[in-house]
């Protein structure tokens, strides 16, 4: 009642004529903010037309609240204009908030007809909210029953379908006991059972209505409504009542649209755009399954459901508890974000944990409470559902597309948690042994990037060697997915570990000891491999691709992720990169290069400042083969001088008479970067850019300034790599002379 | 403890005999893959328990039973055996009449009773050690009686405290197991023969092979394999079993050990391969039911 006084007091009253116009053409501006644009001309039309339809309904509205007589309009002397001022407003624009209270008491109180009364019915569409207040008085006028049975069904049925809109419910609520009483009247039940199912709350669901309900059901049968409405119940005191839902049924109320749905929808749209507030009715109880499978058949991933097992103790014992309130909120009704953030603390998991990994809410609710029994709820779950179902381990085993479908909604889980499950390392574990690599590859390897790094020292038997077997026993595509796969690995530890420093840097030295030291085991694996890999595909462009990409997360590790630990890349992966036969590897090559150069300058800087939070030295051996490799990459894009200076064991450095014995001209340039078969084709085009009526290509002619204009077309082409890596390795005496000279820094 | 579904008793759990022999939390503390030792040591309450009372653990016995496993019970409590029956009869009702609610706790025409059964426990200790956090482990669940009965009590099980429940099949391995242990044991009445039957593998037609002994011989050859009374190692398991194929193969010039071991019978227990199981002898209960346990208890790690 303080509520309404106060709402009252500051919306103008009816009565004053002309201020309350003020008013409408307030509420109507706001309603059509979409015709702003328009020409201004046609917008003033547009205002008058409003504001003599506002008037029109403000008369309406006005005459309709102060009739008294009532037996004097029951016959034919309704004024039809104010019944056609308010059917014309409310298709179009809605009514306002104050129209309700009034037309709601004509309606119910019997005033007029039932045709007069059915019409202002169907035109009661809000255009923004209906007031409570206006709600709980027609139900007190529904209570005396003044109105036909046909007017009161239709006037259920519009609070069913205006639920949504009506501002507050508190007072609603509190006259659950009334709406349930109305249960009796058989033609009212379904509507009711409509109403309350909209309605019930945890504490309306009592014994004696429990008792009332299955009489009802005793003597009318098996109703959708009455189902509907038992099965909430269920879902809020299962320890009280239990019903099971035929699977087939989809819908529990047929009458819930009314003749207002599309002029709402219309009318929604005009004023604030698609609107998502009609939600189907919820009951999730009951999922349709695409095949029957066995009672205990481990795929299915059950339906999030509320957890049944709450008996009287439990919920006294939780009384005590900080957060926890009596009330908490079903799963089931749990549809978006805001309403996941207005119940966190009374939501609890589902009965069935393996749920929550096909429900994002549910995942997000799981980021936030740090409980360790639901890791273990899901560990032991599903533990057995890869155990059971895993179609290269069980023999026979007819649902691969389902199994495959699983691991992809665990994976998908994964990523969304940011974090691997250790049913899922386990699994892999103990399956990678006996695995074809062919069978569900995509999500077998997806679930390989989210092992996590732990301490577990058997890393390389149980996952290295097994992997390592398939690695070189299968396709190339095999191999770079793998790859790829292990790349994401690297990079899931490395993001996982940049989040606990931030977190707890108390505990750091611990964890990055092993951290780094389980990086450093798979980045020297993946060496290992993609050099036998590189070997035996023939320095395949596709493998070394995804090797660099490797790579690329590798030489940024110190910088970009804080770790203290650089691995060169190694030389079977480093030469065939740098003799490549396509630029983009050539490109990434010197990317890379050049990143490693400023991590371990910037490792060098901090070490000579002693400044650095993590006191850790890079082995001499680093710097040592980074020059190395430098050396070579110089002579051979820039000085041409590779075959004498490189001075890697594994590197181009060949004697002279060797050389000259393979009788090729030009042979000291061959790969600098006009000669370098990656670099061929750049040359060829900017030659004949240059001279397009040359045919000869004297690629001799890229010197001096042109070897300039030459590099400066390189780096439009998208050789980004490659400008970075020559801007930064190589010092040039002056950015005229076409003098070459390679000079290391690091 | 056993549950006790509909009126003849057609679903029944029983409890780890023995305690988890290690935490189960994520598993990765011991020897994450399970690889079991050879040498095991499983005999102990295997004879003799005194203070078991026949009367009560009589129905388990000449009974087909059909084996699963259970993964830990969330939220379970012992004390609310009452509660869980009231809870799962409301719940086959409701299902059996789809689409009727029924209200919990009223008559109805399905009677559940959950009753714990402590002949049935293997030392004091155990009810204690049961406990993994907030989880009950009763790993072993024995049903017995129509299919209907036994997915409503499952799947009530799998709602209600969050766990999975999986057929538990028995390797040849385990039951070679089984037939060298049950056929060492003493009797003291006349018993039945030892018989053991093999599947012959890749046949057009199925073929098996029934292989009985004379218990006399059999626990006479048992005798002289073991070494150390009350342990067995997997060893001995194996020279009982390749002594019985040698003696089948010196007759019929057929190779046994190529065969799949799918079932053994003694007087003692009978168990199939599929899982299936029935104990004949009261005495033996305990020591049969651990084993089963055991054999539950590595399939859920």
């Amino acid at each position: 009642m303080q509520r309404r006084r106060s709402s009252r007091a500051r919306k103008q009253p009816l009565h004053a004529h002309h201020k309350s116009q003020n008013d409408l053409s307030a509420w109507q501006k706001g309603g059509t903010i979409h015709s702003e644009k328009s020409l201004q001309s046609h917008q003033s039309a547009n205002d008058q037309k409003y504001d003599s339809e506002g008037e029109s309904l403000e008369q309406a509205l006005s005459y309709f609240e102060k009739v008294q007589d009532c037996a004097a309009l029951k016959k034919k002397s309704v004024p039809q204009k104010h019944l056609d001022a308010v059917e014309s407003t409310a298709l179009k624009h809605g009514l306002p908030p104050e129209g309700f209270e009034i037309l709601l008491h004509v309606v119910l109180s019997g005033k007029f007809a039932d045709t007069v009364n059915i019409r202002l019915l169907k035109s009661l569409i809000p255009a923004s909210v209906i007031p409570e207040d206006s709600v709980v008085k027609a139900v007190s006028w529904l209570c005396v029953s003044k109105c036909s049975g046909n007017v009161e069904l239709l006037f259920l049925k519009w609070m069913i379908t205006m639920f949504d809109f009506i501002d507050h419910k508190e007072q609603l609520h509190a006259l659950y006991g009334i709406f349930f009483s109305f249960l009796q009247d058989e033609r009212m039940c379904p509507y009711i059972c409509h109403l309350l199912y909209l309605l019930t709350r945890k504490e309306h669901v009592k014994p004696f209505r429990i008792r009332r309900l299955l009489e009802l059901q005793a003597r009318m049968g098996m109703q959708s409504h009455l189902q509907a409405l038992l099965s909430l119940y269920k879902l809020f005191c299962p320890e009280q009542v239990t019903i099971t839902l035929p699977g087939k049924m989809k819908t529990y109320f047929k009458n819930s649209e009314g003749p207002w749905k599309a002029a709402i929808t219309a009318i929604r749209q005009k004023n604030q755009g698609p609107s998502s507030l009609f939600q189907t009715v919820f009951l999730g109880t009951a999922q349709p399954q695409s095949r029957k499978r066995k009672w205990n058949a481990q795929l299915v991933i059950p339906a999030s459901s509320a957890n049944t097992n709450n008996l009287e103790e439990d919920r006294e014992k939780k009384c005590l508890y900080l957060y926890s309130t009596n009330e908490s909120f079903p799963l089931e009704q749990l549809h978006t974000f805001p309403q996941l953030l207005q119940n966190i603390h009374c939501l609890e998991f589902p009965s069935q944990m393996g749920s929550v990994i096909t429900n994002p809410l549910l995942l997000h609710y799981m980021n936030c409470v740090r409980d360790e029994s639901i890791y273990l709820r899901l560990y032991y779950w599903m533990g057995q559902m890869l155990q059971e179902e895993c179609t290269w381990c069980m023999v026979n085993n007819p649902y691969e597309e389902e199994f495959k479908s699983f691991l992809q909604t665990v994976y998908k889980a994964e990523c969304f948690l940011q974090e691997g499950f250790s049913a899922c390392e386990e699994f892999l574990y103990k399956t990678l042994p006996l695995w074809d690599g062919f069978c569900c590859r995509s999500e077998v390897l997806g679930l390989l990037s989210w092992i996590p790094l732990s301490s577990f020292s058997d890393i390389k038997s149980y996952l290295y060697d097994p992997l390592a077997q398939l690695f070189f026993t299968s396709s190339i595509y095999f191999k770079c997915s793998v790859l790829e796969s292990l790349k994401e690995l690297l990079q899931n530890w490395l993001n996982c570990n940049a989040i606990q420093v931030d977190l707890e840097s108390s505990s750091l030295n611990t964890t990055l000891s092993g951290l780094v030291n389980g990086v450093a085991e798979l980045v020297r694996f993946v060496g290992w491999i993609s050099t036998v890999g590189l070997r035996l595909e023939n320095n395949s462009t596709l493998l070394l691709y995804f090797t660099l990409d490797f790579y690329e997360t590798v030489c940024d590790m110190y910088l970009k992720y804080n770790l203290p630990l650089l691995i060169m890349l190694p030389a079977g992966v480093f030469y065939p990169a740098l003799l490549s036969m396509d630029s983009v590897n050539l490109n990434q090559l010197c990317y890379i290069m050049y990143r490693y150069r400023t991590n371990l300058v910037a490792a060098k800087e901090n070490e000579l400042c002693k400044k650095q939070m993590l006191q850790f030295k890079f082995s001499d051996q680093t710097y040592k083969v980074y020059n190395q490799y430098i050396i070579a990459m110089v002579g051979c894009l820039w000085t041409s001088s590779a075959f004498q200076k490189d001075i890697h064991p594994q590197g181009l450095r060949m004697d002279d008479e060797l050389l000259s014995k393979t009788a090729v001209k030009e042979l000291k340039n061959s790969f600098n970067i006009v000669y370098h078969p990656a670099m061929m084709g750049y040359s060829i085009q900017f030659l004949q850019q240059l001279c397009p009526d040359d045919t000869t290509f004297n690629f001799r002619l890229i010197k001096g300034k042109k070897w300039n204009w030459y590099l400066e077309y390189l780096y439009t082409q998208g050789l980004k790599g490659l400008k970075v890596f020559i801007e930064s390795s190589i010092s040039r005496v002056s950015q005229d002379s076409w003098s070459k000279a390679g000079n290391v820094e690091a | 403890m056993a549950e006790e579904a509909p009126e003849d008793g057609a679903v029944r759990t029983l409890p780890s005999l023995r305690r988890l022999s290690r935490a189960l939390p994520f598993g990765r503390s011991h020897g994450r893959l399970g690889v079991s030792s050879s040498g095991r040591h499983i005999v102990p309450a295997l004879c003799s328990q005194e203070k078991a009372d026949p009367q009560k653990t009589a129905f388990l016995l000449r009974k087909a039973w059909t084996l699963y496993s259970v993964t830990p019970l969330y939220r379970f409590r012992r004390c609310r055996l009452r509660d869980y029956a009231r809870l799962l009869g409301a719940f086959i009702a409701a299902e059996k009449q789809k689409g009727l609610a029924v209200e919990v706790g009223v008559e109805l025409d399905i009677k559940v009773a959950l009753s714990s059964l402590a002949d049935l426990r293997g030392s004091e200790l155990d009810q204690d050690a049961l406990l993994v956090q907030h989880f009950t482990c009763l790993p072993l669940f024995l049903t017995h009686g129509p299919e209907s009965y036994t997915s409503l009590v499952g799947s009530w099980f799998q709602k209600t405290f969050d766990c999975c429940f999986r057929r538990l099949a028995i390797s040849p391995l385990n039951l070679s197991w089984m037939v060298a242990m049950w056929a060492g044991c003493k009797l003291d009445r006349a018993a039945s023969a030892v018989e053991l039957i093999f599947s012959v593998p890749c046949l057009a037609q199925p073929l098996d092979i029934s292989y009985a002994i004379h218990p006399e011989d059999a626990k006479a050859l048992w005798d002289t394999v073991q070494k150390t009374p009350g342990e067995i190692t997997q060893e001995e398991v194996d020279v009982f079993m390749d002594c019985l194929y040698a003696h089948f193969h010196r007759h019929f010039k057929i190779h046994l050990s190529a065969a799949k071991l799918v079932k053994v019978s003694t007087a003692i227990a009978s168990a199939h391969c599929d899982g299936i199981v029935k104990i004949l002898h009261s005495q033996y209960l305990p020591g049969v039911l651990m084993l089963l346990t055991e054999l539950a208890i590595s399939q859920i790690q």
